[in-house]
Protein backbone atom coordinates (compact mmCIF):
# COMPACT_ATOMS: atom_id res chain seq x y z
CA UNK A 1 0.00 0.00 0.00
CA UNK A 2 1.29 3.40 -0.89
CA UNK A 3 0.12 6.82 -2.25
CA UNK A 4 1.75 7.89 -5.60
CA UNK A 5 1.55 11.61 -6.85
CA UNK A 6 1.82 12.57 -10.16
CA UNK A 7 3.94 15.53 -10.54
CA UNK A 8 3.05 17.67 -13.89
CA UNK A 9 5.80 19.59 -15.74
CA UNK A 10 5.70 21.99 -18.25
CA UNK A 11 9.19 22.92 -20.06
CA UNK A 12 11.13 21.44 -17.51
CA UNK A 13 9.34 22.87 -14.63
CA UNK A 14 7.02 21.34 -12.21
CA UNK A 15 3.93 23.27 -12.18
CA UNK A 16 2.41 25.39 -8.71
CA UNK A 17 -0.67 22.84 -9.05
CA UNK A 18 1.46 19.78 -8.28
CA UNK A 19 2.92 20.91 -5.08
CA UNK A 20 -0.91 21.07 -3.97
CA UNK A 21 -0.92 17.45 -4.74
CA UNK A 22 1.89 16.66 -3.61
CA UNK A 23 1.00 17.82 0.27
CA UNK A 24 -2.31 16.39 -0.14
CA UNK A 25 -0.75 13.47 -1.30
CA UNK A 26 1.60 13.25 2.13
CA UNK A 27 -1.14 13.84 4.69
CA UNK A 28 -3.36 11.32 2.41
CA UNK A 29 -0.57 8.84 3.08
CA UNK A 30 0.08 9.57 6.92
CA UNK A 31 -3.99 9.37 6.95
CA UNK A 32 -3.77 5.55 5.76
CA UNK A 33 0.05 5.02 7.75
CA UNK A 34 1.86 4.51 4.14
CA UNK A 35 4.83 7.29 2.02
CA UNK A 36 4.08 8.98 -0.60
CA UNK A 37 6.14 8.60 -3.78
CA UNK A 38 6.17 10.66 -7.21
CA UNK A 39 6.55 10.14 -10.29
CA UNK A 40 7.63 12.60 -12.89
CA UNK A 41 7.21 12.06 -16.18
CA UNK A 42 9.79 13.33 -18.94
CA UNK A 43 13.11 15.78 -18.37
CA UNK A 44 12.42 17.94 -15.60
CA UNK A 45 15.56 20.73 -14.72
CA UNK A 46 13.89 21.60 -11.18
CA UNK A 47 15.88 19.85 -7.88
CA UNK A 48 12.99 17.12 -7.13
CA UNK A 49 14.73 15.68 -3.91
CA UNK A 50 12.89 18.47 -3.14
CA UNK A 51 9.58 17.61 -2.88
CA UNK A 52 10.58 15.82 0.44
CA UNK A 53 9.76 19.53 1.83
CA UNK A 54 6.14 18.71 1.03
CA UNK A 55 6.39 15.18 2.61
CA UNK A 56 7.32 12.92 -0.97
CA UNK A 57 9.53 10.31 0.48
CA UNK A 58 10.85 9.08 -2.88
CA UNK A 59 10.87 10.73 -6.83
CA UNK A 60 10.34 8.29 -9.71
CA UNK A 61 11.61 10.01 -12.89
CA UNK A 62 11.43 8.34 -16.18
CA UNK A 63 13.48 11.07 -18.26
CA UNK A 64 13.04 10.07 -21.24
CA UNK A 65 12.58 12.67 -24.02
CA UNK A 66 9.21 10.96 -25.81
CA UNK A 67 7.74 12.19 -22.37
CA UNK A 68 8.60 16.00 -22.72
CA UNK A 69 5.52 16.30 -24.21
CA UNK A 70 1.92 15.95 -22.62
CA UNK A 71 0.21 12.58 -23.92
CA UNK A 72 -2.43 11.17 -22.00
CA UNK A 73 -2.74 7.88 -23.43
CA UNK A 74 1.66 7.21 -23.39
CA UNK A 75 1.07 9.17 -19.98
CA UNK A 76 -1.51 6.29 -18.89
CA UNK A 77 0.41 3.25 -19.86
CA UNK A 78 3.49 4.22 -17.55
CA UNK A 79 1.60 5.56 -14.71
CA UNK A 80 0.04 2.33 -14.73
CA UNK A 81 3.48 0.42 -14.73
CA UNK A 82 4.30 2.82 -12.05
CA UNK A 83 1.06 2.20 -9.98
CA UNK A 84 1.60 -1.89 -10.33
CA UNK A 85 5.51 -1.30 -9.38
CA UNK A 86 4.37 0.44 -5.93
CA UNK A 87 1.23 -1.22 -5.37
CA UNK A 88 0.05 2.23 -4.79
CA UNK A 89 -3.91 2.08 -3.62
CA UNK A 90 -4.14 5.94 -3.94
CA UNK A 91 -3.05 8.31 -7.19
CA UNK A 92 -2.93 11.72 -6.81
CA UNK A 93 -3.01 14.28 -9.27
CA UNK A 94 -4.24 17.91 -10.45
CA UNK A 95 -7.18 18.53 -12.00
CA UNK A 96 -5.90 21.09 -14.73
CA UNK A 97 -5.97 20.66 -17.99
CA UNK A 98 -3.39 17.69 -18.23
CA UNK A 99 -5.11 15.77 -15.05
CA UNK A 100 -8.20 15.88 -17.17
CA UNK A 101 -6.84 13.78 -19.74
CA UNK A 102 -4.81 11.55 -17.47
CA UNK A 103 -6.88 11.18 -14.51
CA UNK A 104 -10.00 9.46 -16.40
CA UNK A 105 -7.93 7.25 -19.04
CA UNK A 106 -6.22 6.27 -15.87
CA UNK A 107 -9.23 5.03 -13.91
CA UNK A 108 -10.31 3.23 -17.35
CA UNK A 109 -6.93 1.07 -17.31
CA UNK A 110 -6.87 0.35 -14.28
CA UNK A 111 -10.77 0.16 -13.32
CA UNK A 112 -9.97 2.73 -10.81
CA UNK A 113 -12.92 4.95 -9.07
CA UNK A 114 -12.02 8.54 -9.38
CA UNK A 115 -13.00 11.46 -7.88
CA UNK A 116 -12.56 13.96 -10.57
CA UNK A 117 -11.74 17.67 -8.88
CA UNK A 118 -11.64 16.64 -5.06
CA UNK A 119 -11.31 19.47 -2.48
CA UNK A 120 -10.85 17.71 0.76
CA UNK A 121 -8.84 15.21 2.19
CA UNK A 122 -10.92 11.81 1.79
CA UNK A 123 -12.69 10.68 5.09
CA UNK A 124 -11.72 7.63 5.74
CA UNK A 125 -14.08 6.20 8.94
CA UNK A 126 -16.49 4.75 6.97
CA UNK A 127 -15.34 3.89 4.15
CA UNK A 128 -13.47 5.82 1.76
CA UNK A 129 -15.18 9.16 0.51
CA UNK A 130 -14.05 12.52 -1.04
CA UNK A 131 -15.95 15.51 -1.67
CA UNK A 132 -15.94 17.25 -4.78
CA UNK A 133 -18.19 20.08 -6.41
CA UNK A 134 -20.79 19.72 -8.27
CA UNK A 135 -23.66 22.06 -10.21
CA UNK A 136 -20.72 24.34 -11.50
CA UNK A 137 -20.07 25.30 -7.79
CA UNK A 138 -23.61 25.48 -6.32
CA UNK A 139 -23.20 22.35 -3.88
CA UNK A 140 -20.73 19.56 -3.02
CA UNK A 141 -21.07 15.71 -3.45
CA UNK A 142 -19.60 13.04 -0.90
CA UNK A 143 -18.40 10.77 -3.24
CA UNK A 144 -17.82 7.29 -1.95
CA UNK A 145 -15.03 4.86 -4.20
CA UNK A 146 -15.43 1.39 -3.90
CA UNK A 147 -12.55 -0.10 -5.18
CA UNK A 148 -9.00 -0.84 -4.44
CA UNK A 149 -7.45 1.22 -6.29
CA UNK A 150 -8.62 5.08 -5.76
CA UNK A 151 -7.95 7.90 -8.23
CA UNK A 152 -8.07 11.37 -7.12
CA UNK A 153 -7.64 14.91 -9.19
CA UNK A 154 -7.48 18.09 -6.86
CA UNK A 155 -8.84 21.18 -7.50
CA UNK A 156 -6.89 24.03 -8.09
CA UNK A 157 -6.14 26.02 -4.99
CA UNK A 158 -8.44 23.48 -2.69
CA UNK A 159 -5.49 22.50 -0.44
CA UNK A 160 -3.25 24.52 1.04
CA UNK A 161 0.73 23.69 0.51
CA UNK A 162 2.84 23.28 3.55
CA UNK A 163 6.37 22.87 3.47
CA UNK A 164 9.12 21.32 6.58
CA UNK A 165 12.10 20.22 6.71
CA UNK A 166 12.86 17.15 4.28
CA UNK A 167 14.48 15.50 1.44
CA UNK A 168 12.97 12.95 -1.30
CA UNK A 169 15.39 10.04 -2.66
CA UNK A 170 15.50 10.67 -6.64
CA UNK A 171 15.80 7.17 -8.78
CA UNK A 172 14.83 6.26 -12.49
CA UNK A 173 11.82 4.32 -12.96
CA UNK A 174 12.43 1.83 -15.78
CA UNK A 175 9.47 1.72 -17.61
CA UNK A 176 8.02 1.05 -21.55
CA UNK A 177 7.07 3.18 -23.35
CA UNK A 178 5.10 3.69 -25.82
CA UNK A 179 4.96 6.11 -28.61
CA UNK A 180 2.40 9.19 -28.34
CA UNK A 181 -0.15 9.08 -30.87
CA UNK A 182 -0.81 12.94 -31.19
CA UNK A 183 1.78 15.06 -32.15
CA UNK A 184 1.97 18.24 -31.30
CA UNK A 185 2.47 21.26 -33.88
CA UNK A 186 2.43 24.23 -32.37
CA UNK A 187 2.08 25.89 -28.74
CA UNK A 188 0.95 29.39 -28.11
CA UNK A 189 1.63 30.39 -24.96
CA UNK A 190 0.49 33.86 -23.94
CA UNK A 191 3.50 34.72 -21.82
CA UNK A 192 3.97 37.30 -19.53
CA UNK A 193 0.82 37.06 -17.95
CA UNK A 194 -0.08 34.37 -14.83
CA UNK A 195 -2.59 31.73 -16.49
CA UNK A 196 -6.10 32.29 -15.45
CA UNK A 197 -6.63 28.20 -14.18
CA UNK A 198 -3.47 28.60 -12.05
CA UNK A 199 -4.11 32.29 -10.59
CA UNK A 200 -4.91 33.28 -7.13
CA UNK A 201 -5.64 36.21 -7.76
CA UNK A 202 -8.02 37.54 -10.92
CA UNK A 203 -8.96 40.77 -11.53
CA UNK A 204 -12.42 40.66 -13.83
CA UNK A 205 -14.12 43.69 -16.01
CA UNK A 206 -17.95 43.48 -17.54
CA UNK A 207 -19.80 45.63 -19.42
CA UNK A 208 -19.69 48.01 -16.86
CA UNK A 209 -16.42 49.42 -18.17
CA UNK A 210 -18.16 50.50 -20.94
CA UNK A 211 -15.21 49.41 -23.52
CA UNK A 212 -12.03 47.80 -24.24
CA UNK A 213 -9.71 51.17 -24.10
CA UNK A 214 -10.83 51.25 -20.46
CA UNK A 215 -8.79 47.90 -19.35
CA UNK A 216 -6.05 49.61 -18.43
CA UNK A 217 -7.58 50.05 -14.95
CA UNK A 218 -7.94 45.96 -14.85
CA UNK A 219 -4.32 45.39 -16.10
CA UNK A 220 -2.66 48.05 -13.50
CA UNK A 221 -4.18 46.41 -10.53
CA UNK A 222 -3.51 43.15 -12.29
CA UNK A 223 -0.10 43.52 -12.47
CA UNK A 224 0.59 45.63 -9.12
CA UNK A 225 -0.99 42.12 -7.52
CA UNK A 226 0.89 39.52 -10.11
CA UNK A 227 -3.10 38.76 -10.66
CA UNK A 228 -4.73 37.54 -13.88
CA UNK A 229 -7.47 39.44 -15.88
CA UNK A 230 -10.67 37.70 -16.67
CA UNK A 231 -13.60 38.84 -17.74
CA UNK A 232 -17.35 38.12 -18.43
CA UNK A 233 -18.88 36.80 -21.62
CA UNK A 234 -20.64 39.59 -22.71
CA UNK A 235 -17.51 41.56 -23.33
CA UNK A 236 -16.22 38.71 -24.73
CA UNK A 237 -18.61 38.22 -27.21
CA UNK A 238 -18.41 42.29 -27.68
CA UNK A 239 -14.50 41.36 -28.26
CA UNK A 240 -13.42 43.25 -25.97
CA UNK A 241 -10.95 40.95 -24.79
CA UNK A 242 -10.04 37.74 -25.76
CA UNK A 243 -12.24 34.36 -25.16
CA UNK A 244 -9.88 32.66 -23.22
CA UNK A 245 -10.40 35.44 -20.37
CA UNK A 246 -13.96 34.36 -20.23
CA UNK A 247 -15.39 32.79 -17.28
CA UNK A 248 -18.43 31.42 -16.06
CA UNK A 249 -21.04 28.66 -17.33
CA UNK A 250 -19.24 28.43 -21.26
CA UNK A 251 -16.48 29.63 -19.80
CA UNK A 252 -13.48 28.69 -17.67
CA UNK A 253 -13.88 28.26 -14.33
CA UNK A 254 -11.83 29.55 -11.42
CA UNK A 255 -10.93 29.10 -7.96
CA UNK A 256 -8.95 31.94 -6.56
CA UNK A 257 -7.97 33.30 -3.20
CA UNK A 258 -9.36 36.49 -4.69
CA UNK A 259 -12.08 37.46 -7.70
CA UNK A 260 -11.89 40.77 -7.82
CA UNK A 261 -15.21 41.71 -10.41
CA UNK A 262 -15.17 45.23 -11.77
CA UNK A 263 -18.90 46.83 -13.55
CA UNK A 264 -20.15 42.65 -13.87
CA UNK A 265 -23.90 42.09 -12.50
CA UNK A 266 -23.44 38.87 -11.74
CA UNK A 267 -25.78 36.63 -13.67
CA UNK A 268 -26.24 33.15 -12.41
CA UNK A 269 -24.01 31.80 -15.86
CA UNK A 270 -21.35 34.55 -14.41
CA UNK A 271 -21.35 32.84 -10.99
CA UNK A 272 -21.38 29.77 -11.64
CA UNK A 273 -17.66 30.32 -12.80
CA UNK A 274 -16.38 32.05 -10.10
CA UNK A 275 -18.41 31.16 -7.07
CA UNK A 276 -15.68 28.89 -5.97
CA UNK A 277 -13.31 31.59 -5.25
CA UNK A 278 -12.39 32.47 -1.60
CA UNK A 279 -13.26 36.24 -1.25
CA UNK A 280 -15.16 37.93 -3.49
CA UNK A 281 -15.01 41.82 -3.94
CA UNK A 282 -17.92 43.94 -6.18
CA UNK A 283 -17.39 46.98 -7.40
CA UNK A 284 -20.65 47.94 -9.13
CA UNK A 285 -22.42 51.04 -9.63
CA UNK A 286 -25.90 49.36 -8.76
CA UNK A 287 -26.72 48.47 -5.32
CA UNK A 288 -29.11 45.99 -6.26
CA UNK A 289 -26.50 44.06 -8.86
CA UNK A 290 -26.90 40.54 -7.90
CA UNK A 291 -22.91 40.33 -7.91
CA UNK A 292 -23.45 41.86 -4.62
CA UNK A 293 -25.18 38.73 -2.71
CA UNK A 294 -22.18 36.63 -3.51
CA UNK A 295 -19.79 38.84 -2.64
CA UNK A 296 -17.81 39.28 0.46
CA UNK A 297 -16.32 42.73 0.12
CA UNK A 298 -17.83 45.53 -2.37
CA UNK A 299 -18.23 49.06 -2.75
CA UNK A 300 -21.42 50.36 -4.57
CA UNK A 301 -19.77 52.79 -6.83
CA UNK A 302 -18.87 54.22 -9.89
CA UNK A 303 -16.03 52.13 -11.22
CA UNK A 304 -14.18 54.93 -12.87
CA UNK A 305 -14.27 57.08 -9.85
CA UNK A 306 -13.35 54.09 -7.65
CA UNK A 307 -10.78 52.17 -9.29
CA UNK A 308 -7.91 54.80 -9.52
CA UNK A 309 -8.02 55.22 -6.01
CA UNK A 310 -8.13 51.36 -5.00
CA UNK A 311 -4.80 51.32 -7.89
CA UNK A 312 -3.42 54.20 -5.67
CA UNK A 313 -3.90 52.46 -2.33
CA UNK A 314 -2.70 49.43 -3.60
CA UNK A 315 0.89 51.09 -4.80
CA UNK A 316 1.22 52.71 -1.55
CA UNK A 317 0.79 49.17 -0.23
CA UNK A 318 3.21 47.64 -2.09
CA UNK A 319 5.91 50.40 -2.13
CA UNK A 320 5.57 51.44 -5.47
CA UNK A 321 6.08 55.20 -6.88
CA UNK B 1 -16.75 9.37 -41.83
CA UNK B 2 -18.93 8.08 -38.92
CA UNK B 3 -19.42 10.66 -36.33
CA UNK B 4 -21.02 9.71 -32.62
CA UNK B 5 -21.72 12.70 -30.24
CA UNK B 6 -22.82 11.63 -26.64
CA UNK B 7 -25.15 14.42 -25.26
CA UNK B 8 -26.62 14.14 -21.68
CA UNK B 9 -29.34 15.95 -19.81
CA UNK B 10 -28.42 19.08 -17.35
CA UNK B 11 -30.44 21.07 -14.86
CA UNK B 12 -30.76 24.29 -16.29
CA UNK B 13 -27.88 26.66 -14.67
CA UNK B 14 -30.79 28.58 -13.15
CA UNK B 15 -32.50 25.45 -11.31
CA UNK B 16 -32.77 25.85 -7.89
CA UNK B 17 -30.10 23.36 -6.04
CA UNK B 18 -31.74 21.32 -3.38
CA UNK B 19 -31.45 18.30 -1.87
CA UNK B 20 -33.93 15.48 0.00
CA UNK B 21 -33.96 12.26 1.68
CA UNK B 22 -31.43 13.00 4.22
CA UNK B 23 -29.30 14.90 1.46
CA UNK B 24 -28.99 12.20 -1.01
CA UNK B 25 -31.42 13.20 -3.57
CA UNK B 26 -30.97 16.06 -6.12
CA UNK B 27 -34.98 18.02 -5.66
CA UNK B 28 -35.88 17.22 -9.68
CA UNK B 29 -39.44 19.16 -9.00
CA UNK B 30 -39.78 22.58 -11.36
CA UNK B 31 -36.22 22.08 -12.51
CA UNK B 32 -35.64 22.79 -16.27
CA UNK B 33 -33.73 20.16 -17.96
CA UNK B 34 -31.48 20.96 -21.10
CA UNK B 35 -29.12 19.32 -22.97
CA UNK B 36 -25.46 20.33 -21.46
CA UNK B 37 -24.24 23.25 -23.24
CA UNK B 38 -21.03 22.09 -23.71
CA UNK B 39 -22.44 19.51 -25.93
CA UNK B 40 -24.74 21.25 -27.81
CA UNK B 41 -23.04 24.12 -28.61
CA UNK B 42 -19.57 23.33 -29.54
CA UNK B 43 -19.69 19.46 -30.31
CA UNK B 44 -22.96 18.72 -31.92
CA UNK B 45 -22.90 21.83 -33.76
CA UNK B 46 -18.97 20.79 -34.64
CA UNK B 47 -20.32 17.48 -35.84
CA UNK B 48 -23.17 19.41 -37.90
CA UNK B 49 -20.97 21.77 -39.74
CA UNK B 50 -18.49 19.22 -40.87
CA UNK B 51 -21.35 17.56 -42.44
CA UNK B 52 -22.43 20.34 -43.63
CA UNK B 53 -19.14 20.67 -45.59
CA UNK B 54 -19.48 17.19 -46.45
CA UNK B 55 -16.72 15.81 -44.56
CA UNK B 56 -18.85 13.37 -42.26
CA UNK B 57 -21.51 10.93 -43.52
CA UNK B 58 -23.29 10.46 -40.58
CA UNK B 59 -23.94 11.77 -37.20
CA UNK B 60 -25.36 9.49 -34.58
CA UNK B 61 -25.92 11.11 -31.16
CA UNK B 62 -26.05 8.76 -27.69
CA UNK B 63 -27.28 9.77 -24.25
CA UNK B 64 -26.83 7.15 -21.72
CA UNK B 65 -30.14 7.80 -19.24
CA UNK B 66 -33.81 7.00 -18.27
CA UNK B 67 -36.76 7.94 -20.48
CA UNK B 68 -37.27 11.33 -19.62
CA UNK B 69 -33.59 12.14 -21.56
CA UNK B 70 -35.97 11.62 -24.53
CA UNK B 71 -37.73 15.25 -25.10
CA UNK B 72 -33.38 16.09 -24.72
CA UNK B 73 -32.45 13.74 -27.45
CA UNK B 74 -35.15 15.43 -29.78
CA UNK B 75 -34.15 18.48 -29.37
CA UNK B 76 -30.44 17.80 -30.39
CA UNK B 77 -31.71 16.11 -33.43
CA UNK B 78 -33.76 19.16 -34.57
CA UNK B 79 -30.65 20.46 -34.90
CA UNK B 80 -29.25 18.29 -37.06
CA UNK B 81 -27.77 14.49 -36.48
CA UNK B 82 -29.26 11.58 -38.18
CA UNK B 83 -30.17 9.04 -35.50
CA UNK B 84 -30.07 8.73 -31.55
CA UNK B 85 -28.95 5.89 -29.31
CA UNK B 86 -30.82 6.09 -26.00
CA UNK B 87 -29.07 3.33 -23.47
CA UNK B 88 -31.56 2.81 -20.97
CA UNK B 89 -29.90 3.16 -17.45
CA UNK B 90 -29.53 5.62 -15.11
CA UNK B 91 -26.36 5.87 -13.62
CA UNK B 92 -23.89 8.75 -12.03
CA UNK B 93 -20.42 6.91 -12.10
CA UNK B 94 -18.86 8.13 -14.76
CA UNK B 95 -17.18 4.82 -15.77
CA UNK B 96 -20.92 3.12 -16.21
CA UNK B 97 -21.98 5.53 -18.22
CA UNK B 98 -18.23 5.44 -20.63
CA UNK B 99 -18.63 1.92 -20.66
CA UNK B 100 -22.12 2.27 -22.39
CA UNK B 101 -20.87 4.71 -24.28
CA UNK B 102 -17.54 2.22 -25.37
CA UNK B 103 -19.66 -0.58 -26.30
CA UNK B 104 -22.04 1.76 -28.56
CA UNK B 105 -18.91 3.18 -30.30
CA UNK B 106 -16.93 -0.10 -30.48
CA UNK B 107 -19.77 -1.74 -32.34
CA UNK B 108 -20.80 0.86 -34.82
CA UNK B 109 -17.20 1.62 -36.10
CA UNK B 110 -17.34 5.78 -35.55
CA UNK B 111 -14.28 7.49 -36.86
CA UNK B 112 -14.87 10.33 -34.30
CA UNK B 113 -16.48 10.33 -31.24
CA UNK B 114 -17.16 13.88 -29.75
CA UNK B 115 -18.08 14.92 -26.05
CA UNK B 116 -18.56 17.93 -24.32
CA UNK B 117 -15.53 19.28 -21.90
CA UNK B 118 -18.05 18.20 -19.06
CA UNK B 119 -21.54 18.41 -17.87
CA UNK B 120 -22.47 21.35 -16.04
CA UNK B 121 -24.20 19.11 -12.92
CA UNK B 122 -21.70 16.47 -11.87
CA UNK B 123 -18.52 18.46 -13.36
CA UNK B 124 -16.93 15.35 -14.17
CA UNK B 125 -14.62 16.06 -16.87
CA UNK B 126 -14.21 12.55 -17.30
CA UNK B 127 -16.47 10.02 -19.73
CA UNK B 128 -13.99 11.77 -23.23
CA UNK B 129 -10.99 10.14 -21.20
CA UNK B 130 -12.52 7.24 -20.12
CA UNK B 131 -14.31 6.17 -24.08
CA UNK B 132 -10.92 6.84 -25.13
CA UNK B 133 -8.95 4.35 -23.11
CA UNK B 134 -11.44 1.21 -23.73
CA UNK B 135 -11.57 1.97 -27.51
CA UNK B 136 -7.77 2.38 -26.75
CA UNK B 137 -7.86 5.49 -29.13
CA UNK B 138 -6.04 8.79 -28.52
CA UNK B 139 -7.97 11.65 -26.70
CA UNK B 140 -8.00 15.17 -26.94
CA UNK B 141 -9.51 17.43 -24.12
CA UNK B 142 -10.88 20.86 -24.22
CA UNK B 143 -10.91 21.18 -27.99
CA UNK B 144 -11.19 24.64 -29.54
CA UNK B 145 -10.74 24.18 -32.86
CA UNK B 146 -11.21 20.85 -35.33
CA UNK B 147 -10.78 20.35 -38.73
CA UNK B 148 -10.48 17.55 -41.10
CA UNK B 149 -7.48 16.49 -43.65
CA UNK B 150 -8.51 13.23 -45.24
CA UNK B 151 -8.31 10.81 -42.21
CA UNK B 152 -5.75 13.49 -40.18
CA UNK B 153 -7.44 15.86 -37.78
CA UNK B 154 -5.82 19.10 -37.15
CA UNK B 155 -7.02 19.94 -33.28
CA UNK B 156 -6.51 22.83 -31.02
CA UNK B 157 -6.73 22.73 -27.16
CA UNK B 158 -6.05 24.50 -24.46
CA UNK B 159 -2.82 23.98 -22.49
CA UNK B 160 -2.15 26.41 -18.97
CA UNK B 161 -2.07 29.90 -20.36
CA UNK B 162 -2.50 29.10 -24.20
CA UNK B 163 -3.33 26.43 -26.86
CA UNK B 164 -1.91 24.16 -28.55
CA UNK B 165 -2.26 22.71 -32.05
CA UNK B 166 -1.59 19.27 -32.74
CA UNK B 167 -2.50 16.05 -35.46
CA UNK B 168 -3.79 13.38 -34.76
CA UNK B 169 -4.72 10.44 -37.24
CA UNK B 170 -8.68 8.49 -37.20
CA UNK B 171 -10.25 7.41 -35.20
CA UNK B 172 -9.96 9.90 -32.20
CA UNK B 173 -12.05 11.13 -29.01
CA UNK B 174 -12.46 14.59 -28.45
CA UNK B 175 -14.13 16.61 -25.96
CA UNK B 176 -15.67 20.16 -27.08
CA UNK B 177 -15.37 23.58 -25.44
CA UNK B 178 -15.99 27.44 -26.02
CA UNK B 179 -13.95 28.25 -29.71
CA UNK B 180 -15.01 24.68 -31.07
CA UNK B 181 -18.31 26.46 -32.68
CA UNK B 182 -21.06 28.96 -32.14
CA UNK B 183 -24.32 28.11 -30.43
CA UNK B 184 -27.35 27.54 -33.02
CA UNK B 185 -30.95 27.96 -32.36
CA UNK B 186 -33.59 24.63 -33.97
CA UNK B 187 -35.43 25.99 -37.02
CA UNK B 188 -39.08 24.98 -37.41
CA UNK B 189 -37.88 22.25 -40.52
CA UNK B 190 -35.49 20.57 -37.81
CA UNK B 191 -38.11 20.69 -35.30
CA UNK B 192 -40.22 19.14 -37.77
CA UNK B 193 -37.74 16.60 -38.96
CA UNK B 194 -36.33 15.61 -35.49
CA UNK B 195 -40.27 14.18 -34.82
CA UNK B 196 -39.67 11.41 -37.34
CA UNK B 197 -35.79 10.79 -36.95
CA UNK B 198 -34.98 7.32 -35.56
CA UNK B 199 -34.54 6.79 -32.04
CA UNK B 200 -33.29 3.28 -30.98
CA UNK B 201 -33.84 2.57 -27.35
CA UNK B 202 -31.05 -0.04 -26.38
CA UNK B 203 -30.34 -2.23 -22.86
CA UNK B 204 -26.86 -1.33 -21.27
CA UNK B 205 -24.50 -3.81 -20.88
CA UNK B 206 -23.59 -5.50 -17.45
CA UNK B 207 -20.94 -2.93 -15.87
CA UNK B 208 -20.13 -2.62 -12.33
CA UNK B 209 -20.08 1.20 -11.39
CA UNK B 210 -16.71 2.39 -9.11
CA UNK B 211 -18.46 4.66 -7.37
CA UNK B 212 -21.21 6.19 -5.60
CA UNK B 213 -22.83 9.59 -4.33
CA UNK B 214 -22.93 9.77 -0.17
CA UNK B 215 -24.41 12.62 0.07
CA UNK B 216 -24.98 16.13 -0.89
CA UNK B 217 -24.10 19.08 0.72
CA UNK B 218 -24.98 23.14 0.68
CA UNK B 219 -22.11 25.00 0.70
CA UNK B 220 -21.91 27.14 3.92
CA UNK B 221 -23.69 30.42 3.26
CA UNK B 222 -21.98 33.60 2.91
CA UNK B 223 -22.09 35.70 5.80
CA UNK B 224 -23.06 38.50 3.75
CA UNK B 225 -21.63 41.53 1.69
CA UNK B 226 -19.10 43.65 4.08
CA UNK B 227 -19.63 47.60 2.18
CA UNK B 228 -17.12 50.09 1.81
CA UNK B 229 -18.12 53.74 1.13
CA UNK B 230 -17.67 54.66 -2.30
CA UNK B 231 -15.19 57.86 -1.09
CA UNK B 232 -13.09 55.52 0.81
CA UNK B 233 -11.47 52.83 -1.56
CA UNK B 234 -8.23 52.82 -0.25
CA UNK B 235 -10.18 51.15 3.30
CA UNK B 236 -11.04 48.37 0.53
CA UNK B 237 -7.28 47.61 -0.13
CA UNK B 238 -6.99 47.99 3.98
CA UNK B 239 -9.30 45.27 4.81
CA UNK B 240 -8.24 42.67 1.79
CA UNK B 241 -4.68 42.82 3.31
CA UNK B 242 -4.99 42.86 6.90
CA UNK B 243 -8.51 41.12 7.48
CA UNK B 244 -8.57 38.53 4.31
CA UNK B 245 -5.14 38.58 4.08
CA UNK B 246 -5.53 37.81 0.26
CA UNK B 247 -2.19 40.20 -0.69
C1 LIG C 1 -26.87 29.81 -21.38
C2 LIG C 1 -26.10 31.04 -20.99
C3 LIG C 1 -24.74 30.90 -20.66
C4 LIG C 1 -24.00 32.02 -20.26
N1 LIG C 1 -22.68 31.84 -19.89
C5 LIG C 1 -22.02 32.92 -19.39
C6 LIG C 1 -20.67 32.79 -18.92
O1 LIG C 1 -20.05 31.72 -19.00
N2 LIG C 1 -20.06 33.88 -18.39
C7 LIG C 1 -20.68 35.10 -18.29
O2 LIG C 1 -20.05 36.04 -17.79
N3 LIG C 1 -21.92 35.26 -18.76
C8 LIG C 1 -22.60 34.21 -19.30
N4 LIG C 1 -23.87 34.40 -19.77
C9 LIG C 1 -24.38 35.78 -19.86
C10 LIG C 1 -24.90 36.30 -18.54
O3 LIG C 1 -26.24 35.91 -18.36
C11 LIG C 1 -24.84 37.85 -18.52
O4 LIG C 1 -25.54 38.35 -19.61
C12 LIG C 1 -23.40 38.39 -18.57
O5 LIG C 1 -22.60 37.77 -17.58
C13 LIG C 1 -23.46 39.89 -18.36
O6 LIG C 1 -22.16 40.45 -18.41
P1 LIG C 1 -21.84 41.78 -17.60
O7 LIG C 1 -22.17 41.59 -16.17
O8 LIG C 1 -20.46 42.17 -17.96
O9 LIG C 1 -22.79 42.87 -18.28
P2 LIG C 1 -24.13 43.55 -17.78
O10 LIG C 1 -25.16 42.58 -17.41
O11 LIG C 1 -24.45 44.56 -18.81
O12 LIG C 1 -23.72 44.27 -16.45
C14 LIG C 1 -22.90 45.38 -16.35
C15 LIG C 1 -22.83 45.80 -14.90
O13 LIG C 1 -21.96 46.90 -14.77
C16 LIG C 1 -22.51 47.85 -13.87
N5 LIG C 1 -21.96 49.16 -14.23
C17 LIG C 1 -22.27 49.94 -15.29
N6 LIG C 1 -21.51 51.05 -15.30
C18 LIG C 1 -20.74 50.99 -14.22
C19 LIG C 1 -19.75 51.84 -13.67
N7 LIG C 1 -19.43 53.00 -14.24
N8 LIG C 1 -19.15 51.47 -12.54
C20 LIG C 1 -19.45 50.29 -11.92
N9 LIG C 1 -20.37 49.44 -12.39
C21 LIG C 1 -21.00 49.78 -13.53
C22 LIG C 1 -23.99 47.73 -14.05
O14 LIG C 1 -24.66 48.15 -12.88
C23 LIG C 1 -24.16 46.24 -14.32
O15 LIG C 1 -24.40 45.51 -13.11
C24 LIG C 1 -24.62 33.29 -20.20
C25 LIG C 1 -25.96 33.42 -20.56
C26 LIG C 1 -26.71 32.33 -20.94
C27 LIG C 1 -28.15 32.51 -21.29
N1 LIG D 1 -25.26 10.16 -19.45
C1 LIG D 1 -24.55 10.54 -20.52
N2 LIG D 1 -24.87 10.12 -21.76
C2 LIG D 1 -24.16 10.51 -22.85
N3 LIG D 1 -23.08 11.31 -22.78
C3 LIG D 1 -22.71 11.75 -21.58
C4 LIG D 1 -23.41 11.41 -20.38
N4 LIG D 1 -22.80 12.01 -19.35
C5 LIG D 1 -21.76 12.72 -19.87
N5 LIG D 1 -21.70 12.57 -21.21
C6 LIG D 1 -20.73 13.19 -22.14
O1 LIG D 1 -19.48 13.30 -21.50
C7 LIG D 1 -19.11 14.68 -21.36
C8 LIG D 1 -18.34 14.87 -20.08
O2 LIG D 1 -19.15 14.53 -18.99
P1 LIG D 1 -18.59 14.47 -17.49
O3 LIG D 1 -17.44 13.56 -17.50
O4 LIG D 1 -19.74 13.94 -16.68
O5 LIG D 1 -18.25 15.88 -17.11
C9 LIG D 1 -20.40 15.44 -21.49
O6 LIG D 1 -20.15 16.76 -21.95
C10 LIG D 1 -21.16 14.60 -22.51
O7 LIG D 1 -20.73 14.86 -23.83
Amino acid sequence: MSVLVIIDQSEGHIKKSSFEAATYGADVARQLNTTATAIVLGNVQDDLAALGKYGITKVLTVANDALNHFDAQAYTNVIAQAVNATSATVVVLSHNVNGKALAPRLSAKLQAGMIAGAVALPDTSNGFIVRKGVFSGKAFANISISTAVKIISLNANAYQTKTTEGSATVEAFAANIPAPRIKVTATNKITGQVPLSEAELVISGGRGLKGPENWGMIEDLASLLGAATACSRAVADAHWRPHHEHVGQTGGAVAPNLYFAVGISGAIQHLAGVNRSKVIVVINKDPEAPFFKAADYGIVGDAFEVMPKIIEAVKKLKGVA
Amino acid sequence: MKILVCVSKTPDTTAKIAFTDNNTKFVQDGVQWIINPYDEWYALVRAIELKEKDAATTIHLITVGAADCEPIIRKALALGGDEAIRVNADSHDSFYIASQIAAIAKEGGYDLVFTGKETIDYNGSSIGGMVAELLDMPYVSLATKFDLNGTTATINREIEGGEESCEVSLPVVLSAQKGMAEQRIPNMKGIMGARTKPLKVVEPIAVTPLTSIASFEMPPAKAGVKLVAADTPEELVRLLHEEAKVF
